[in-house]
């Protein structure tokens, strides 16, 4: 093993030594960055899987991070002293990850099953023992530096993953059954000419219906099922067409087959269906991804509170199950579950999920504080008074949710065009049906044949597949950009944005303090070796700015002022005894130390990087530029500035914010709300289309039709553009099969359209759409 | 004629078998994990 294979292969060899697991520089000659990265090595060592970081490719390990969680009330028993339990596994970024954590769990010889699925970054496990063994295997795998989070799957999901499955097995029946019986369709026209015989051709038609009336009484199902609902509602949607296209090819099929005719259309019928399912499965998978994404991010916020019995013992409960009069110990680190009135302690609570606020507020006896909020200073008891569905943060998620349904009014429109579309063919037919019979002369059966073959030339095949196809190549790309799309209709909203609104803390900048001035290196390591053991904001900043510095122990946390440990103080400007404060408005932390004069830290909030370049490109697009920050007016002025903003307002409250959005909305400008906090969700479900940092509160995240990951902003520009190429692309593409469907419709009215030409139009407009959309995925942004 | 009493069979019979491997695969949960999988490959057991 040998530190070269830890370096990234494309960056040339650096001076400074880095650390052996997480790749982050350290000082010196030391191996480790922190004692979590060096206990992550040794165990990985240890079990002799030392070779994980030769299999790593462009990801680096990750710093191990203690874990909050109590897994034992997550395991189930199955029986027979076996155990199982699934997690969501964070930081799990390749295949060398999922072999890790694999071929790790496989060396305890208690363990039966552990299998990782990178794509929904599950881990599924089952065990031989006992059930607390359930914190020792996440405890392990916390320890190599991934994330674990219990993991349920809300019914909602497991119901849609059965559907999907149920969607890849019709697939999988309707392309047995089109390539069979294609096989026997392309044998029956090349005998058109003669060379076959007429009870040969009866024969191969009966065969074909052999395999696709079957097959399609299958594979059909999720069509017939939806057109059925969607006829009980008195409505009509795409799959209405569809399925009398599809019934009605079958039984006319079947009755020229029982005639001895020349045409039958059961390979029409079967083919199509394969399309129409490959659209609807690419559809589902595209959004499934977002979803499996969101769903990680909420399976973190799960966790487990400890509830003091009546023996004054601490037990461990689930956030579900807490119930009002509960008394939590809350230790300093942990969330809280419930809503409560604190009954013993002092400490400084993390509000940032509920306000937006930055910095900590602090916590005495009888205060009363809220879910959602984090204890970062010292153990607090809390009695609970509200949990579950009534805490406020599940009413703040609740109007977010009512504020969303105004949203589901928007019709996408690939679902106008189906709606446009399905009377039209309908029309068509029976009038190409009815035409034929009264003025052409023809029997009801031969009018029949031409009515089938106007719905099998109109069904709309390339149309069905025209849309999800743009959109799972779009989403594939915005991946890469970092952005996952959470709405379906999310890029047609984003298309038509003229106007985007941000917020400022956290959107704009990234949020959290950042050490801003320069100190001298001796002072910076001292204070983070005292500031590893808080959590406190400021402090975090400073073990951000000096990660290699080795943690202090017998740190006492005096909550509200600040750290102390072997007469070295760091904290506000009284607790270290500093006389004069600076004038600047900047947060600051002090260090006194005995005997030296004292050390001012000031901490400042950043812009994110690329954010003026993204202000700049946008504008470029035409759209103009509005900040709305709740926060104080001589904090919004100067990055309004900096940003050359002009349109800008602060001090604005939640409920302002929404109304000011719904405002523009009545004067008919489409607002893109770019936004982060709990208290921007409601503005951003007012807005037109919406967008969050994967570093906002989750249910912010439920409220926008985006995420994007990352420090940078330029995922903003790029979401916005490839929203515009997204939209060009679907209207061609939908123009491109109307048009193609269109030319064939007098073809098949005037009775001229074999299942050989319905077969060619088909093949060749679903290509058509599919290669025109592939063309976005080519798509860089330009340097 | 007679060559088609046994090809049209055989065509179905083969078409059938693939058939029943892609169902089978599906139930055996070999299709939930493409990118794992894909990866997967890479590396040995130990």
């Amino acid at each position: 093993m040998s530190d070269v294979a830890l370096l990234p292969r494309a960056a040339p060899a650096r001076e400074r030594p880095i650390c052996r697991h997480c790749g982050v520089p350290v000082i010196g000659d030391e191996a480790f960055c922190c004692a979590g990265c060096a206990s992550a090595y040794a165990i990985i060592d240890a079990a002799g899987l030392g070779s994980f970081y030769r299999k790593l490719e462009a990801f680096r390990a990750h710093r191990p991070e203690a874990l909050e969680t109590d897994f034992r009330g997550f395991a189930r028993d199955l029986g027979s002293g076996v155990f199982a339990l699934d997690l969501l596994v964070e930081g799990l970024d390749c295949a060398a990850c999922v072999w890790l954590i694999e071929s790790l769990l496989a060396r305890n010889p208690s363990v039966r099953q552990a299998r990782v699925n990178l794509s929904t970054r599950r881990l599924a496990l089952k065990w031989q023992g006992r059930a607390e063994q359930a914190n020792d295997h996440a405890a392990l795998i916390a320890a190599l530096g991934f994330v674990p989070a219990p993991y349920r799957a809300p019914e909602a999901l497991v119901q849609d993953e059965r559907e999907t499955r149920e969607l890849l097995r019709s697939m999988g029946v309707a392309g047995f059954a089109a390539a069979n019986v294609m096989l026997l369709s392309v044998a029956v026209w090349s005998g058109h000419d003669g060379s076959m015989g007429e009870a040969t051709r009866t024969l191969f038609h009966w065969l074909s219906a052999a395999i696709a009336l079957p097959a399609v009484a299958y594979a059909g199902r999720p069509f017939f099922r939806s057109a059925i609902a969607a006829l009980r509602r008195g409505r009509t949607n795409m799959d209405v067409p569809i399925s009398v296209g599809v019934a009605l090819a079958c039984l006319v099929s079947l009755h020229e087959t029982w005639i001895d005719a020349e045409h039958a259309y059961f390979d029409s019928a079967i083919t199509l269906l394969f399309f129409l399912l490959i659209g609807r499965y690419l559809d589902r998978r595209a959004r499934g991804r977002a979803r499996y994404a969101v769903q990680a991010m909420l399976a973190l916020s799960t966790g487990t509170a400890h509830v003091l019995s009546q023996g004054g013992v601490a037990e461990p409960r689930r956030f579900d199950q807490l119930a009002e009069g509960d008394v939590m110990l809350v230790a300093a680190g942990e969330r809280l579950g419930a809503d409560g009135t604190v009954v013993e302690g002092r400490s400084a609570l993390d509000t940032s999920l509920i306000s937006g606020e930055s910095l900590p507020q602090a916590a005495v006896a009888g205060d009363k504080v809220v879910a959602g909020m984090v204890n970062i200073a010292a153990p607090l008891r809390v009695r609970v008074t509200a949990s579950g569905e009534r805490t406020v943060l599940a009413e703040i998620v609740r109007l977010i949710e009512a504020a969303e349904q105004g949203r589901s009014r928007f019709v996408a429109l690939a679902e106008r065009v189906a709606r446009a579309y399905a009377p039209v063919v309908h029309l068509t037919a029976l009038a190409s049906f009815v035409g034929w019979m009264v003025l052409g002369g023809l029997g009801w059966d031969r009018a029949l044949v031409v009515a089938t073959a106007v719905l099998i030339v109109t069904c709309p095949c390339a149309l069905a597949l025209a849309v999800p196809v743009v959109q799972v190549v779009a989403s594939t790309r915005l991946m890469k950009s970092g952005v996952l799309l959470l709405s379906p209709s999310a890029l047609e909203r984003l298309a038509a944005v003229d106007h985007v609104v941000f917020d400022k803390t956290g959107t704009l900048t990234l949020g959290r303090p950042e050490l801003v001035s320069s100190i001298d290196d001796e002072a910076l390591l001292q204070a983070a070796g005292l500031a590893a053991s808080s959590r406190h904001p400021l402090a975090k900043a400073l073990v951000r700015a000096a990660p290699r510095a080795r943690a202090v122990s017998g740190v006492i946390e005096h909550p509200g002022q600040g750290l102390e440990a072997n007469g070295v103080r760091l904290g506000s400007v009284r607790f270290c005894g500093v006389a004069k404060s600076s004038s600047d408005e900047l947060s600051e932390l002090w260090l006194a130390r005995p005997g030296r004069a004292p050390v001012r830290f000031a901490f400042a909030d950043r812009l994110r990087p690329e954010a003026r370049a993204t202000l700049d490109r946008l504008r470029l697009m035409g759209k103009t530029i509005e900040l709305l920050s709740g926060d104080r007016f001589a904090a919004v002025a100067p990055v309004a500035r900096e940003l050359g903003i002009d349109m800008w307002r602060a001090c604005a409250t939640p409920a302002e914010k929404a109304e000011h959005l719904a405002q523009l909305a009545r004067q008919g400008v489409r607002v893109l709300m770019v936004g982060d906090g709990l208290n921007d969700a409601p503005a951003l479900a007012a807005a037109h289309a919406s967008l969050s940092p994967a570093t906002a509160a989750e249910a912010t995240q439920h409220a926008a039709d985006a995420v994007f990951q990352g420090d940078s902003l330029a995922a903003v520009g790029d979401l916005l553009e490839i929203a515009l190429r997204t939209d060009r692309l679907v209207r061609q593409n939908l123009a491109l099969a109307l048009a193609y469907n269109l030319a064939a419709v007098p073809l098949a009215v005037a009775g001229m359209v074999t299942p050989l030409i319905a077969a060619v139009a088909m093949s060749t407009s679903s290509i058509l759409v599919i290669v025109n959309a592939l063309r976005l995925g080519a798509w860089r942004r330009d340097a | 004629m007679d060559s088609l009493m046994i090809l049209v069979p055989a065509a179905l019979l083969l078409g059938l078998i693939g058939l029943a491997a892609f169902l089978w695969a599906l139930s055996r949960g070999q299709f939930d994990d493409p990118e794992g999988a894909a990866g997967r490959i890479l590396f040995d057991d130990d």
